[in-house]
């Protein structure tokens, strides 16, 4: 009895699953913590953003690692989705939902959509790949990489906001129902906690999407910049 | 009450089925589901027609042998009710209504509404069980069991085994019924012995059946005629990930 057998089982499918979803969602935070000091101004976003790229080769073991958690999430989510899908070889002729949710019954989507946002956020703001506003590589007047003026301008282009938005929205809908989803299959939730832990992916969510989302519509609307 | 039934109709578990439309006359409110069922066939044997199979045994609600999804529902439309106890009064007259077999890979149809829940019995047989060495019984109150802990293995073993977990879930999951069966016997001082053999062994031959992972949509828990909670799904996972991680602490 081993890992092995934990990962080879069903159980232990999901549990990889819920402890690197736990991770992801820290990211999440944090990367959206780390963000929201847009409001404090250029001076502030790019001193922390210069702060990140001085950390030279522990940035990359973060990126590497955060990578790896995203891939054994993908490989533990279709392993689970073709084993669950694999159970009722014959569908319904009428199903009624009693208890589940559209968040629940739709991760699979949100999933692969979060993925393609994944890949085409890191082209815009990490690598600039894709850049409409143009404005990747420009530096301030202390010659830092210009993040907050990248951001500004990237987010007054009314598409690129039209992306973010849907995308956080589909983000939470991921993690509403997948932080709480996380705390049964780790075995935590318990009778006396289930209700409180019920409510804790729908709680996150709403945090992460009113955070995310105050960015770049506030950039929009031309309040912040 | 005169209803309409569309009924899935299966000759044999290598026939393709499908849904069959019928009549029914003569229903009263007071019948159970069964008994309405019981009419449909006599009628259908009247015309030399073959009947439809449907599984019972007990008709009170203990056996867990009467299995079909009724309206999209795994035993019907009223909360902690078994097939056998849902009476005709939660129907009205005129209604159409859709009766299918408990649907899973590890249920196959035997025939009509008929399903082999043989997949659940290797289940027990793998694990679901206390060994008691032989000789006379025990005193009867040699094991103190904490009060907490009794009504928690009452509240599992109420599981009567019925496969409604399965076929409600999305998944086709069969995890509420081994966390109840392995929720139960976890709870007692005589499950002790075998705790962590059990929790591996029963989750090993439930994935063998090939019954799907828990995606946590507690469609079973809102079936279940036993209204058994689908906490016991997290302890079961909290006692397999035990036992296989640190299988000697
Ligand atoms: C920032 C990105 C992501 C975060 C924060 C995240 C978080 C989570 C969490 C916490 C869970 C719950 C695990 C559990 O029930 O124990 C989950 C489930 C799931 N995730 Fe993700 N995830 C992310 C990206 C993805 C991606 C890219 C995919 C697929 C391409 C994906 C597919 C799924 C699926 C299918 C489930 C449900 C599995 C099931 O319960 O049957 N996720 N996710
Ligand atoms: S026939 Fe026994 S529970 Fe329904």
């Amino acid at each position: 009895m081993s890992i092995g057998t934990t990962l080879k089982s069903s159980i232990g499918a999901k549990a990889l699953m819920a402890v690197t979803g736990i991770i992801l969602v820290l990211f999440v935070i944090g990367h959206m913590l780390g963000n929201l000091q847009v409001y404090l101004g250029a001076d502030a976003l790019n001193a922390y953003a210069a702060k990140l790229q001085s950390l030279g080769p522990l940035l990359w073991v973060i990126r590497l690692v955060l990578l790896g958690t995203f891939l054994a999430h993908i490989i533990a989510a279709i392993r689970v989705v073709k084993l669950n899908r694999a159970a009722r070889p014959v569908a319904y002729h009428q199903q009624k939902d009693q208890a589940t949710t559209f968040a629940a019954r739709t991760m699979w989507v949100s999933g692969v959509l979060i993925l393609l946002f994944a890949i085409y956020h890191v082209l815009h703001l990490t690598v600039g790949v894709v850049d409409p506003a143009g404005t990747y590589g420009a530096l301030d007047s202390e010659g830092r990489h210009d993040v907050y003026g990248m951001v500004i301008a990237g987010f007054q282009h009314w598409p690129t906001t039209a992306i973010y938005t849907v995308a956080m929205v589909v983000l939470c809908l991921h993690v509403s129902h997948g932080a709480s989803s996380m705390l049964q299959t780790l075995g935590l939730r318990r009778p006396g906690n289930a209700s409180g832990f019920d409510k804790v992916g729908p709680a996150l969510a709403i945090f992460l999407l009113i955070g995310n989302l105050s960015m770049p519509l506030s950039i929009l609307a031309g309040l912040v910049g | 009450m005169k209803l309409t039934l569309h009924v899935w109709r299966q000759a044999g578990p290598q026939d393709r089925g499908r849904m069959e439309m019928l009549q029914v006359d003569g229903i009263t409110s007071d019948m159970s589901f069964l008994e309405m069922l019981d009419k449909a066939n006599e009628d259908l044997i009247h015309d030399g027609k073959e009947p439809v199979a449907f599984d019972h045994d007990c008709r009170e609600g203990i056996c867990g042998t009467c299995s079909m999804v009724i309206d999209g529902v795994a035993h019907g439309p009223q909360e902690g009710t078994t097939t056998c106890q849902l009476h005709m009064r939660a129907f009205k007259d005129g209604d159409s209504i859709h009766i299918e077999p408990f649907r899973s890979r590890a249920f196959p149809v035997i025939k009509d509404l008929v399903v082999d829940r043989g997949s659940f019995d290797r289940i027990i047989a793998a694990g679901g069980y206390v060994s008691v060495n032989t000789g006379s019984a025990q005193d009867a109150n040699n094991l103190p069991v904490r009060k907490k802990d009794a009504d928690m293995a009452m509240d599992a073993a109420a599981c009567i085994g019925c496969g409604a977990c399965v076929a409600s879930c999305p998944n086709g999951s069969a995890m509420l019924f081994v966390a109840a069966k392995m929720g139960h016997l976890a709870h007692l001082p005589q499950g002790q012995a075998e705790r962590k053999e059990r929790a591996l062994s029963m989750v090993a031959q439930m994935d063998a059946e090939g019954f799907g992972a828990c995606s946590n949509h507690y469609e079973c828990e809102a079936v279940c005629p036993k209204e058994i909670p689908a906490t016991f799904i997290g302890s079961m996972n909290r006692e397999f990930l035990k036992s296989s991680l640190c299988p000697d602490s």
